[in-house]
């Protein structure tokens, strides 16, 4: 009897020490992400032919160019590529969710919002390189005819704005249930307040309840364009591999995410410049997606605490 | 002083109007997300339906359209899938059981908190990377020239990774093989811990929503904690907590770019044996057909492949739902 | 009682239902203009349901539809513009509610709304609502500070100046002091007091004194055994309070119940 107390004793301690490791194996998997991306990242720096400074600054990306030099490694470019696919994204993406938003929380019975916010929701849930077959196969098509035939404007067959529209679509979820949950924060009675003045419908949303969740919806528009940022394969298929400085979303670019899966595919071998250039593009959409979302977590503990 | 009641009639019926037009906008926006879903799932289904054949299933990628599938693609996808969920069931459960029952309010409990929301949010696309020199290449200690293996005189194999194999205590089909290379095994893990946050989380909401009572109830009986988590309050949760882990799945399943910088493989021509093989997933099958130059890749192929994506994917979440609704129990 | 000779609003034969629960049953009564009506009644007898029927408030409850009429200045107000029958029938709400914006967007926010857009002109109007509400020297200095920076009582004398700055007809207010420390009561009762020179004033309260103290005329409801509230009577403040026709009055006013 005693012996097995003692047994049951030592189980208990046992089961709660795995459970423990469980728990900080979380943890671990933070530090394995910065150990793996930064360690090759400064292997890549510390090569003679790179200049970290010049990585930062340069506006040349030629890492496959046979002339390995610290000129052809300025990353500027496919930060400037995913950030302009990120925004044009948002830009679309946020005006579509806040309005899904605002109609689901402030129209929408009951009834209505529980079928559409589910089959909102599916957007999310497509795979990104079915978003990349879609830009090809219909949205492209779409923008060669606007762009092309009607505007006689100059069209990439690869182009930044056919990845930003699939992002869009993708990102519509996220940037609906976030701005749905800043609108219903609003407190009841600031629009009962603002209806007993006379106020119709629409001057209450516009005037009084979305500048009271302005900070969600600030938040919104932060975390869609990290999620774009980091998405992959819908940029890798829609927008090309042609790094370059350009704010003209007509044009083919490439992103750090499709740079790296690029690289990927090229077999590069372990320790080679692009091997390892692949990490220092890494680590920097780490740092770029990281610093978005503590912003937006930042900016929406904030609204919270407004209305506690 | 000015009335504003004389102003009031003249503009009302305006203000009205600004309210319909408000209205019809944001019913437009609501349903733009719709209508491409909508558009989205027609031109998948236009492109792709007639190629959906019983080659697509029995046979590997080949140069002749009409002739190719996604064997090895499908297979592969079942079992990373199935290993991905086998590795992060219990470490995810384990982790969400720790943090919802034996974690105390600490600095330690806070930092494991912020940091799964942290890493939900961590591009798919870095797990990727993580996987890759963490069980891929197992940050280079099974390479010829590294301390590990100097200082052990270790057998390794020749080549930049160097490597090597053995049998675990001897059993013969215990093979282990170091670093995990471009094997499924490897792809699998990294796919656990790409999934590993969002399971974490939903477990322990299903782990939180299981009423105190239950506990207190077992406590009273003398059964001490664990076996008032094994025996009560898992079973109670576990419809929660495998809804949450399918879901997880069902996005895992979709996930491309992970497993590519991992180093799955495009071409695959024959099926694994053993988790130390060579792989390929659907969705790299699907990313490896619309890049192909001829129309009938490009356009049909990749959108039958889609096909069959979305249909394993809209099982998974059939189940999802089944479980939750048929398990789910109402306090 | 003269005043009841015109009403400016009149109830007549009203019920309101949420789904199938009544609420209020058969409510026929007259509010006389330029006056303060006090409603009391214990809780659940409906007297803040039939307060938001005034400027239809409880149409934002999907679930609530009535029967009857109710008329202000003998036009039924389930036929009007909704917009407009608020713009006439202002409210002030139990707990202080100013928007998250500074005291002067709190109170142009009303005739913005209805079509002022002269800055001189929302400025005299922004400094007569204080004036008239009697926060206008505790805070002329401040009124691009946030409105909520201001104390309860300062807050609710507030939303009171918000009311007024749309020149409403009638103000509803609901329990507008149970939220506020004695001293910041008395101030809001004075004001009432001031306000129904120009306003005819309804005002739901739990504390009978205030009643007693601070209204003309007082209607009393009560529930009835299925939880629908009825008017039982209705008269001069200091008839119901002195010398009650209805039982029931009697004992709610001596505080047997409620």
């Amino acid at each position: 009897m005693i012996n097995k107390l003692k047994i049951n004793k030592l189980k208990e301690k046992l089961i709660s020490r795995i459970l423990f490791f469980c728990g900080v194996f979380s943890i671990l998997i933070t530090i394995g992400i910065i150990i793996s991306l930064f360690s090759e990242a400064i292997s890549f720096f510390l090569r003679p032919e790179v200049s970290i400074i010049k990585f930062f600054t340069g506006t040349n990306w030629r890492p496959l160019s046979s002339k390995v030099s610290s000129d052809n490694f300025g990353v500027l470019p496919l930060i400037l590529g995913t950030m302009l696919i990120g925004i044009i994204s948002a830009i679309i993406s946020v005006p579509l969710g806040l309005g899904s938003a605002i109609f689901l929380s402030e129209y929408a019975s009951e009834k209505t919002r529980d079928i559409i916010k589910p089959l909102i929701e599916i957007l999310a849930g497509i795979p990104s390189v079915v978003y990349g077959y879609f830009a090809l196969s219909f949205i492209n098509p779409i923008i060669q005819t606007v762009f092309e035939d009607w505007f006689g404007l100059d069209v990439n067959f690869f182009n930044a704005l056919s990845a930003s529209m699939v992002l869009a679509i993708m990102i519509i979820p996220t940037v609906t249930s976030i701005s749905e949950d800043a609108i219903r924060a609003v407190p009841g009675s600031l629009r009962e307040g603002a209806l007993s003045l006379g106020a119709t419908k629409f001057e209450v949303i516009t005037k009084v309840v979305l500048p009271a969740a302005l900070s969600g919806i600030i938040a919104a528009f932060i975390l869609a364009i990290s999620r774009a940022v980091g998405e992959t394969m819908a940029v890798t298929i829609a927008a090309g591999a042609t790094p370059r400085m350009t704010f003209n979303p007509l044009n083919s670019v490439q992103t750090m995410t499709s740079f790296i899966v690029q690289v990927s595919f090229g077999d590069a071998p372990t320790g080679s410049v692009n091997g390892q250039s692949i990490f220092a593009v890494g680590a920097t959409l780490f740092m770029i997606t990281l610093l978005m979302n503590i912003a937006s977590d930042f900016i929406l503990n904030r609204y919270r605490e407004e209305y506690e | 002083m000015n009335n504003i009641n004389g102003s009031i009639s003249s503009n009302l019926r305006r203000r009205h109007r600004i309210g319909k037009i408000f209205l019809a906008l944001i019913i437009f926006s609501t349903m733009v997300g719709l209508l491409m879903l909508t558009i989205l799932l027609i031109d998948i289904a236009v492109e792709g339906a007639e190629w959906v054949r019983p080659e697509l299933f029995l046979n590997y990628h080949s140069r002749k359209p009409e002739k190719a599938g996604m064997k090895s693609a499908i297979v592969g996808s079942i079992i990373v899938m199935a290993l991905t969920g086998f590795f992060s069931f219990p470490i995810g459960v384990g982790a969400a059981i720790y943090i919802e029952e034996y974690a105390e309010k600490s600095f330690l409990t806070r930092l494991i908190n912020i940091n799964i929301n942290n890493l939900a949010g961590v591009p798919s696309i870095v797990y990727g990377m993580l996987g890759l020199v963490v069980f891929g290449r197992m940050f280079g200690v099974f390479s010829p020239d590294s301390w590990l293996v100097n200082t052990f005189n270790l057998p390794v194999g020749q080549g930049a990774l160097g490597g090597m194999e053995f049998n675990l205590l001897g059993i013969k089909w215990l093979l282990i093989k170091l670093p995990f290379g471009r094997s499924i095994l490897a792809g699998a893990l990294t796919m656990t811990l790409l999934i590993l946050p969002v399971v974490i989380i939903s477990s322990r909401e299903a782990i939180r929503a299981v009423p105190n009572s239950i506990r207190l109830a077992a406590y009273a009986l003398g059964a001490t904690k664990w076996q008032t988590i094994s025996k009560q309050v898992l079973p109670v949760s576990m419809p929660g907590i495998l809804t949450g882990i399918i879901l997880a799945l069902s996005r895992a399943i979709g996930e491309t770019a992970p497993l590519i910088i991992m180093g799955a493989f495009t071409y695959v021509p024959f099926l694994p044996e053993s988790v130390w093989d060579q792989f390929t997933v659907m969705p790299i099958q699907i990313y490896n057909w619309i890049t192909l130059p001829q129309a009938e890749y490009r356009n049909h192929l990749a959108a039958a492949g889609i096909i069959i994506l979305l249909a394993v994917l809209l099982s998974f979440n059939a189940v999802a739902v089944f479980l939750r609704k048929k398990l789910e129990i109402k306090w | 009682m003269t005043n009841n000779d015109k009403p400016k609003l009149s109830v007549k034969d009203f019920n309101l239902f949420y789904g199938k629960f009544q609420a209020l049953r058969d409510v026929t009564i007259g509010i006389p203009e330029n006056q303060i009506t006090s409603i009391i009644g214990p809780s659940g007898c409906g007297k803040s349901t039939f307060l938001r029927s005034f400027n239809r408030m409880n149409d934002l409850i999907p679930s609530v539809h009535t029967s009857g009429k109710i008329e202000l200045d003998n036009e039924n107000i389930f036929e009007t513009d909704v917009v407009e029958l608020r713009q006439r029938v202002g409210m002030v709400f139990q707990r202080p509610n100013p928007f998250p914006k500074s005291i002067f967007e709190n109170i142009a926010f009303g005739p913005r709304a209805h079509g002022v857009r002269d800055k001189l002109i929302l400025s005299e109007i922004v400094e007569k609502s204080l004036r008239q509400s009697a926060l206008w020297d505790e805070v002329k200095d401040q009124i691009h500070k946030s409105g909520l920076a201001l104390s309860g009582g300062q807050q609710q004398r507030l939303c009171i100046a918000r009311a007024l700055a749309v020149e409403p007809e009638v103000i509803l207010m609901d329990e507008p002091a149970s939220a506020l420390d004695p001293i910041a009561t008395l101030k809001i009762e004075d004001l009432i007091q001031l306000l129904k020179v120009k306003y005819t004033i309804v005002i739901v309260t739990h504390n009978m004194q205030q009643a007693a103290r601070a209204s003309d005329f007082t209607l009393f409801f009560n529930m009835a055994d299925d939880r629908a509230g009825y008017l039982v009577e209705s008269g001069n403040t200091v008839d119901i309070f002195t010398n009650p026709k209805e039982h029931q009055t009697e004992q709610y006013i001596s505080g047997r119940f409620g």
